[in-house]
């Protein structure tokens, strides 16, 4: 239980079942993962395969209807009151009514923190996500990747170990992307965090992560983990070498295994 | 050096000059004119060339290529001061107006209107001076309303008892300030300002209530819709008998018709905010009063402030209704019902003109709150 050998997130034949008003919809079945510290896990998969869910039964905002899971050896709902991960939503889901230093001390205010550990956390995570000098702007006054960026800060600022990002680059353009790729890369470097990332972009997935659980929908499940064997060091023109169109076509190839667009 | 003129000025010229041609503007100067050795005094012996002088002029120089603000003041100029000569003329006079008269007062008007045009096309740079623009025009608005009515009342000589011309009103409310300010402080400052507080408040709580507890939703929602549904004419007189004839039983009318509008909208406001956002105070582990507190209710201010200024206005017309069913000697809805059975229109007007002017005070007064409460929201800051 040491370094990088710590698990922080075990799923044991996890199921999930919505019922609505059509029947039951399988989203998530037999789901066996372990996500150890330190780890970037990204979950990529068409609409409808559970990641998101996956990553909101994490968080303790769904609960499975069958198997195990547990965080960090506590159950959803022990590390939520714990405080053990921060989530990144779709969309920044600012508050319009708080200006971008206030939203990102909302999380600590609540924790009850102290006004001045409050103002170094918020300096700290916006020097981290390069918005220093927006302190006292407001979300909607803010561009897109921007208002992202803070929401970035925001999960930051709360700082667990555990940090659960769903598709937070998914409305955003390419080279925004890109850059806040490149930028997540470092900070990750840098807190040592673990990190689980849904996204629906290949490359998005392949660059970033250390292991690339590939899904598959109806029902939702786990079709292929694959280990990346790119260093941790990536610049964005690691993009362009064979190692890394070699783990994409792997990608790809999950993708479509699990997948028939026949039916 | 001639612009393209407008057709308001086009038409007030047409208008000027058909009355000119029409010439006596009064029956007693028609009469005058037909008997010239009858001493006969008749309004607009000096004013007339005054008159159309400044209608003229306005006209003449609007159709130059003046700045549009100088054009604007000029227009304001001109159609006032032919309006006041107007007004001031036909007072003492009132019902022997012939044609030429309205023509002039419609020529003025409508030289006032391209006034406003002209005024709401401005974007000026300096803040005062959008400010000044934006407040002229609803100014400049109002004072025609007051203006055409005083035309016409005193220069058709409608009967005073149908409708007393603005000037009377004014006067009577200028000599009974007393017995008015009375009236205020009795329905105004005793029954609608107890029975909004009251009944807002109220209904506000009652909302936090139901959103907290389920059967509180399901049962009070219904019983706050029928309240709401009680004919106020019904209410108000079981009001007196529980309460007496004082101002407690016109408040807690009031309240009861304030109440339903804040309730149905604080319980709407608390369900408006997105899951992500509500999500995300459950990745926090926010307790329900943090929640409650940090995201419910500021996203759900527009929709209280919205219940606020609804019931800004419904608590005045409840106050005053109230007052018909038993009272004692002073209030304004009693000083409506007394007056109008003892035929003094006027006190009547001068009381609706109180009414209507405390009413837009305390409505603006919240939308004032409102918007430095609510920045935020899209309908304040625009998109």
């Amino acid at each position: 239980m040491i370094g990088n050998t710590q698990t922080v997130v075990q799923a044991n034949g996890l199921g999930l079942t919505f019922r609505t008003n059509d029947g039951p919809v399988v989203a998530l079945t037999d789901v066996d993962l372990t996500i150890k510290k330190g780890e970037f896990v990204s979950f990529i998969g068409p609409s409808g395969c559970g990641k998101t869910t996956f990553l909101r039964v994490i968080a303790d905002l769904e609960q499975p209807t069958s198997g195990t899971i547990s965080i960090n050896g506590m159950t959803p709902e022990q590390a939520r009151h714990a405080r053990a991960y921060g989530y990144v939503f779709q969309a920044a889901a600012l508050y319009p009514w708080r200006t971008i230093d206030r939203n990102i001390a909302l999380p600590l205010e609540i924790i009850g923190l102290s006004k001045a550990e409050q103002q170094e956390r918020i300096k700290r995570t916006m020097d981290l996500v390069e918005l220093s000098g927006f302190e006292h702007k407001y979300p909607w006054q803010l561009s897109g990747g921007m208002q992202q960026r803070a929401s970035i800060a925001r999960a930051l600022a709360f700082d667990a170990d555990l940090l659960l990002m769903d598709e937070p680059f998914g409305a955003l353009d390419e080279i925004v992307r890109d850059h806040l790729n490149q930028q997540l890369l470092k900070l990750w470097a840098r807190t040592q965090k673990t990190i689980c990332f849904v996204t629906h972009s290949i490359p998005e997935a392949v660059y970033l992560s250390t292991r690339i659980v590939v899904m598959s929908p109806r029902p939702g499940r786990v079709t292929d983990v694959i280990e990346s064997t790119l260093p941790h060091e990536r610049p964005l023109d690691i993009r362009e070498t064979p190692e890394f169109l070699e783990i994409a076509a792997r990608v790809r190839d999950g993708l479509r295994a699990g997948h028939s667009y026949d039916d | 050096m001639i612009a393209k003129p407008a057709w308001q000025a086009l038409l007030a010229l047409v208008l000027v000059l058909a009355a000119w041609l029409l010439g006596p503007m009064t029956v007693p100067e028609a009469d005058s004119l037909a008997n010239p050795t009858a001493s006969v005094t008749f309004p607009f012996v000096a004013t007339k060339p005054l008159i159309y002088g400044l209608l003229l002029a306005a006209i003449v120089l609007s159709m130059t290529r003046l700045s549009a603000a100088a054009r604007a003041a000029i227009l304001f100029v001109g159609a006032h001061g032919a309006a006041w000569f107007l007004l001031h003329g036909i007072y003492g006079f009132e019902g022997t107006a012939r044609a030429p008269f309205f023509l002039l007062v419609a020529a003025a008007w409508l030289l006032a209107w391209q006034c406003v045009t002209l005024l709401s096309s401005q974007r000026p740079l300096q803040r005062w001076l959008d400010t000044a623009y934006r407040l002229l025009v609803p100014a400049i608005f109002g004072i025609w309303i007051l203006i055409l009515w005083e035309a016409a009342t005193r220069g058709a000589g409608i009967p005073f008892i149908l409708l007393p011309p603005p000037t009377a009103i004014g006067a009577k409310l200028a000599s009974s300030i007393d017995i008015i300010a009375a009236d205020v402080r009795q329905t105004i400052f005793k029954a609608v300002i107890v029975g909004y507080v009251v009944g807002c408040g109220a209904g506000f709580a009652v909302a936090i209530l139901a959103d907290r507890v389920d059967f509180l939703r399901r049962g009070l929602l219904p019983i706050g819709n029928m309240v709401s549904a009680l004919p106020i004419i019904g209410v108000a007189p079981i009001m007196v008998i529980w309460l007496g004839f004082d101002w407690q039983s016109k408040a807690a009318v009031v309240i009861l018709m304030t109440f339903f509008p804040m309730l149905v909208n604080t319980v709407a406001g608390l369900a408006s905010t997105g899951h992500m956002e509500r999500d995300l105070m459950r990745t926090y582990a926010a307790g329900y009063w943090q929640t409650l507190l940090k995201l419910r209710l500021p996203a759900a201010a527009p929709f209280i402030f919205n219940a606020l200024k609804i019931n800004s206005t419904l608590a005045l017309i409840g106050a005053i209704v109230a007052e018909f069913f038993g009272t004692p000697v002073v209030g304004m809805g009693f000083r409506i019902s007394a007056e109008v059975g003892r035929m003094n229109v006027d006190m009547v007007w001068a009381e609706i003109a109180v009414a209507a002017v405390a009413g837009s005070v305390f409505y603006g007064a919240i939308a004032l709150i409102e918007r430095a409460v609510t920045f935020w929201h899209p309908s304040v800051r625009g998109g």
